[in-house]
């Protein structure tokens, strides 16, 4: 995995929020009875579940999916526009077939290219049918009239132009093919990770161009100051050690016997999958759960000293929520014991948690949001890279020994952020 | 309005919380280099060094008190400071508006003049020991008087900060290395005894820590 | 000039542990609800992480979580003949402050009071005649049965996970717990805590005396436990940094490890904190509320319009506030008349030492809980018969001890000289072997004449308003007790094999510098009718209806165990009537 892009400083955008708010009249051609509601209604439940609003609704602005988010990407900033039925500012003037191109092509209403940080390589999957739906539900909502520049990529990058060359290299457009030899709630999981819900987008590697390395689907990526974690079959770094009720809960609740759900997780948790029928969940995670993961590979056994000094650093901060046998407690504190962030080989997530603390997240079902402390300014570089590697290698877990130097360079990234 | 509001989940941003600031003993910050001096010969009279413990200089009191002399205990930061400043029963507690920091200064100064007529021409630091000792069982009674100053409410303050210095963590810079508490059987800041609940009439058998020491972190 | 807010539904005075309970009952009846708490918001893994709660010097000695006396303070003097004078620091009483009250920081001891207390004048006139009172005592009962209140104490235990042996289920007497319980209706939500050795061995010398031990009902958690709201509490490591400290990992319970969480999700809910109300605003009939002014840290002032205001503030600033805003009549003790400020109490605490043979005994008092700890109660209360003993009122008698802290817990005893060598050789000889418990005798401190709170002439908070001042003494009647209680104690140790006991009774005067529990009471007591009291036998103001006051204000006297269990049960009762009552027909509950 290629780390030798360096983070981009974030570019506020200076936003002009003159918004009339209220219902657009927006007058387009057909495709969509306005009056179907179970089609409006339809299409809330998509967009739910493809998180319109984790990009398109600047939080805390009271306007649903205004635009005006900026969003980091390993190529510099962008700001996700306005999706209401604004004409001016909005997608109120687009044709439905505009829109499902948009979705479908990832090509926008003057057909220049839209950024895949857009996840049109995703949402190709969609059927038609959910497309419209999803546009008859956006027809719903306030026209917020709200201009945004949305390309604050540095240069070559702000070359739309070269996003041609890029859709040719690395998308296939086209809706969803069920495969026949599985299950019907195999298909309807592979619709919604593959399609929608668009699981890969934060959690397939990339290659140097940002596009997914479709060899390792869903074995991780680093985003954002965090490692989104293997969530293939892997019986150490994926879901392996979950079972499918584990995985429903999680994406439910936040929470489950050995996880809880914190950064930009906690986001996905509360907008959109918490939302999600017990039905989907369960078919997402039949699917997650037949996805193969890497190579089995024991990695090489720690040093015994370290793993000495790591022991001890463990009883005396960690031992007492995580428990001697690491098992924590459920719902409260999450089982280190099998835990796949603790043994994901890259230990991105688990340096953040350590070094910085993290909330978890609360939902209205595990509403307790359990938060765990952070231990920078107690452990130095060393101390970190021992107690981390005893975690990572006690209990039946094995993962990678993690060296002060990984330590100090997740320290000095993690002192560069706001969030 | 400067107020934080508090709504729609639990607030977290990083870098909250106050961490302790480790003291690291080097320089004075309150204490003058004599009263300093006079300080660490003091507390090495409450706490000699004898096999049980080192003594209280060396156990780092002295620095104790001078940090906690020149940080908020020693203005009363936190105090119903304002006045009339009367005096009171004993029951209503102390009412004067001098500091911890205040009493010091004057007391090491006027226990050095008392020394002085004691013991002609010698401060505090120039007795012997058992002469130091006389001098603050003298303080500790009130047959030795200040001038300008309570002896007695002196001795006390004293030792209270010098055996809190002893027995408290050692990041505030006494209690060095554990020293008070690897006397007495105390572990120190373990947090989890759920294995030593049930040990009824045992020892406990966990290394000293505290909140910045870990000796059992190293080789 | 106050800046005038929007208005709300309900503003709520604190948000400690009943400022949260009412925040939660009304903002589920649909209300929009504004809790204004004048200290900061603190949680956790962000204030009290496992990284550092574990300070005794920070927490204990220095006391950082409790309320800045700069920020607000209280006066004090025995009786009327002194001048009363600032608490400069805090001493016999140390009040919370912040998000969570004192309740982020509390022991978690989770007592009941007996049926009995709630009539207590009525029961101890009835048994003993109204002649065996002493004339100025002015006990009172509270207008509530244990009837009343008994589903609202089981609400708030299971709220918090409360840790226990049930002595009396549904009349029924239960080997392990408390026998002189009144009737539960369900058995505590989780098991009793386990005990230390020094614990264990208390029950050992109790039963040996024909007594009845039991574990103390605790807080801390014996096991990890979600309640009735959804959030989950983890198990007690008996870690020993409990009481004065913040919980690090989530096993006491606390407005922030039960209620908030769930609280502060709802978008009727907003809370602000670090600021400060200075006073509850009437209208010019002086009979309605109309809302609260508060000021922030930049000193600009606040109206906040509301329908309702519920004081959550603490028992003393809730006194204080009422009298600051002109609401009730202020009690005179020459003339009795008045009620805000009248039948002040604390508690009556005792306890001491048992030193015992370092080669035979090895308590690890470190090992400890805030709560932990083997109780009896044959001397609480009207538990036992008080024909010849010379007093009313009780308390239970413990082994409570709850840490082995070295400042506070390296006593020495009597003779060892204050410093030097042989006073560390004391220290290493006795630390391990020497139970310390200052509050073993756990006491009642029944209602005076004298005993009151009152606006101080002189001294001010940073605002220029009159501080709280508080006259209190010790009368003959609880030194009795504690002289009674604490030979109980005593008389318990030497059977539990001490060697020596260095025990006090609580003596008068009453010592504003000596730490004797933060169970301050009454100042704004319920009753039956307006004669009596200053609010409703459901916490809501004679004076003014739209006005609910909590808390251990609404005492008529203390009783013999911890208030907290009482204060948040009355607080459950009181939004239960304002639910089911108030809101649908808002005015007087209560026609006297």
């Amino acid at each position: 995995m290629r780390d030798g892009w360096k983070m981009l400083p974030k570019v506020l955008c200076a936003m002009s929020l003159g918004a009339a708010v209220g219902v657009s009249a927006a007058a387009h051609a057909g495709g969509i009875d306005k009056q179907d509601f179970n089609q409006v209604e339809r299409g809330h439940y998509l967009a739910v579940v493809a998180d319109c609003a984790a990009c398109h609704t600047l939080p805390g602005s009271g306007h649903d999916l205004a635009g005006g988010r900026p969003l980091e990407t390993p190529f510099g900033t962008l700001i996700a526009p306005n999706i209401t039925p604004d004409p001016q500012t909005g997608i109120g003037a687009w044709t439905d077939d505009e829109f499902v191109n948009a979705l479908t092509k990832g090509t926008a209403r003057d057909g220049t290219h839209l950024y895949p940080a857009m996840p049109y390589t995703y949402y190709t999957k969609l059927s038609r049918d959910d497309v419209l739906a999803i546009r008859a539900y956006l027809n719903t909502l306030p026209a917020v009239h709200n201009a945004v520049q949305v390309n604050q990529l540095p240069f070559p990058f702000r070359i739309r132009a070269s996003m041609a060359a890029w859709d040719e290299m690395f998308f296939t457009p086209g809706a969803f093919r069920p495969d026949g030899r599985k299950s019907a709630e195999w298909n309807r999981g592979a619709y919604l990770a593959e399609g929608p819900a668009h699981c890969g987008a934060c959690h397939t590697p990339k290659n140097f161009l940002g596009a997914d390395k479709r060899g390792e689907r869903l074995q991780g990526y680093a985003l954002q100051g965090w490692f989104a974690p293997d969530i293939t079959n892997d019986a150490r770094r994926g879901l392996g050690s979950w079972s499918i009720d584990d995985i429903v809960a999680y994406l439910k609740t936040g929470h489950n016997r050995t996880g809880a759900a914190t950064g930009p997780m906690s986001e996905t948790l509360n907008l959109s999958t918490s939302h999600m029928s017990d039905e989907d969940l369960k078919a997402i995670a039949v699917y997650l759960k037949d996805q193969p993961g890497q190579a089995a590979s024991a990695p090489a056994a720690p040093d015994r000293a370290g793993m000495k000094i790591g022991g001890q650093i463990y009883a005396d901060e960690c031992s007492g929520c995580h428990s001697g046998n690491g098992q924590g407690a459920a719902g409260l504190f999450p089982s280190l014991n099998g835990s796949p962030v603790v043994q994901q080989t890259n230990p991105t997530s688990l340096l953040r948690v350590v070094l910085r603390g993290a909330l978890s997240v609360g939902t209205r079902k595990a509403p307790t949001a359990p938060a765990m402390p952070a231990f920078a300014w107690v452990l130095n570089d060393d101390q970190v890279a021992a107690v981390v590697t005893y975690i990572r290698n006690t209990w039946g877990n094995a993962a990678p020994a993690v060296s002060a130097s990984q330590v100090g360079k997740a320290r000095q990234s993690l002192a560069e952020r706001t969030d | 309005m400067r107020a934080a509001i508090v709504k729609g989940g639990i607030p977290w941003k990083p870098g909250a919380g106050d961490p302790p600031e480790v003291v690291r003993p080097g320089g004075w910050k309150y204490f003058t280099p004599q009263e300093a001096k006079t300080v660490e010969a003091f507390v090495d009279r409450l706490i000699p060094a004898d096999e049980l413990s080192p003594g209280g200089k060396d156990c780092g009191c002295a620095v104790f008190i001078d940090r906690q002399l020149a940080g908020p205990y020693g203005r009363f930061e936190g105090y119903y400071m304002a006045g009339p400043f009367q005096k009171g029963t004993k029951e209503q507690g102390p009412q004067s508006p001098e500091t911890p920091a205040q009493t010091y200064r004057k007391a090491l100064a006027a226990f050095d003049n008392a020394c002085r007529t004691k013991y002609p021409g010698k401060t505090f630091v120039e007795l012997a020991d058992d002469q130091k000792d006389e001098a603050i069982k003298g303080l500790e009674d009130g047959s030795l008087k200040l001038d300008g100053s309570d002896g007695q409410e002196f001795f006390k303050l004293i030792l209270k900060n010098t055996q809190n210095g002893f027995l408290a963590d050692p990041i505030y810079g006494g209690n060095k290395e554990g020293a008070s508490w690897k006397m007495i059987g105390f572990p120190g800041t373990h947090y989890d005894y759920r294995d030593w609940i049930d040990k009824h009439n045992q020892k406990v058998m966990l290394p000293v820590v505290g909140i910045n020491f870990h000796p059992n972190w190293t080789q | 000039m106050a800046l005038k807010l929007p208005h709300k539904d309900v503003a709520i005075i604190g948000l400690g542990w009943t400022g949260s309970i009412l925040a939660n009952e009304l903002t589920d009846a649909g209300l929009d609800v504004v809790a204004i708490e004048r200290g900061p918001w603190r949680d956790t893994a962000t204030d009290f992480p496992i990284s550092y709660a574990q300070d005794e010097l920070r927490y204990r000695i220095r006391h950082e979580m409790f309320l800045r006396n700069s920020q607000m303070s209280v006066t004090f003097r025995n009786n009327t003949s002194q001048t009363a004078l600032p608490v400069r620091t805090w001493g016999a009483f140390m009040l919370g402050n912040g998000v969570g009250g004192a309740g982020m920081h509390w022991n978690a001891e989770f007592w009941r009071f007996l049926p009995s207390d709630f009539i207590l004048k009525s029961h101890l006139t009835q048994r003993y005649g109204a002649s065996f009172l002493p004339t100025d005592m002015t006990i009172q009962d509270w207008g509530i049965t244990w009837d009343d209140i008994e589903p609202h104490y089981d609400a708030f235990e299971y709220l918090c996970g409360t840790s226990g042996a049930a002595g009396n289920l549904g009349g029924k007497i239960q080997d392990g717990g408390n026998p002189f319980e009144g009737s539960r209706s369900r058995p505590y939500p989780t098991p009793a805590m386990k005990q230390g050795f020094g614990h264990a061995l208390f029950a050992e010398g109790a039963k040996k005396l024909g007594y009845k031990p039991f574990p103390q009902p605790s807080g801390n958690l014996s096991q990890s436990y979600t309640n009735p709201l959804g959030v989950t509490l983890g198990q007690c490591t008996y870690c020993g940094f409990c009481e004065w400290f913040g919980c690090a990992n989530y096993s006491k319970a606390s407005p922030q490890t039960t209620i908030l969480p769930v609280l502060l999700r709802k978008s009727n809910f907003e809370g602000r904190t670090d600021c400060e109300v200075t006073r509850i605003n009437v209208d010019n009939t002086g009979k309605r509320a109309t809302g609260v002014t508060y000021v922030d840290t930049s000193g600009a002032e606040f109206e906040q319009p509301a329908d309702l205001v519920i004081l959550c503030a603490f028992s003393l600033f809730n006194v204080q506030l009422l009298l600051l805003s002109g609401i009730g009549v202020a009690y005179d003790p020459q003339t009795g008349e008045g009620h805000i400020g009248r039948n002040f109490t604390h508690q009556t605490v005792s306890g001491g030492l048992g030193f015992f043979d370092k080669d035979k005994y090895n308590f690890n008092p470190f090992v400890a809980a805030g709560a932990i700890g083997m109780c009896i109660d044959e001397f609480n209360g009207d538990n036992f018969d008080h024909t010849s003993v010379g007093f009313v009122g009780g308390g239970y008698i413990g082994q409570v001890q709850t840490n082995g802290r070295p400042i506070e817990c390296t006593a020495v005893p009597p003779g060892t000289p204050a410093w030097g060598s042989k006073w560390k050789q004391a220290l290493k000889d006795n630390y391990l072997s020497t139970i310390n418990v200052g509050a073993a005798c756990h006491a009642s401190m029944y209602s005076y004449r004298d005993n009151y709170l009152s606006l101080d002439p002189t001294y001010k908070d940073r605002f220029g308003r009159p501080l709280i001042r508080l006259t209190i003494d010790f009368h003959d009647n609880e030194l009795k007790m504690s002289k009674f209680l604490t030979d109980k104690y005593t008389e318990i140790l030497k059977a539990m094999g001490a060697k020596q006991t260095v025990t006090h009774p609580r003596k008068a005067p009453y010592d504003v510098t000596e730490y004797q529990t933060s169970h301050l009471n009454g100042g704004a007591i319920m009753g039956d009718n307006p004669g009596n009291s200053a609010l409703n036998r459901y916490l809501q103001s004679w004076d003014v209806p739209n006005l609910f006051v909590m808390g251990a204000s609404a005492f008529p006297q203390n009783a013999g165990y911890n208030p907290t269990g009482t204060v948040g049960a009355l607080a459950y009762w009181s939004a239960a009537a304002i639910r089911s009552q108030y809101l649908k027909n808002p005015g007087p509950l209560v026609h006297a």
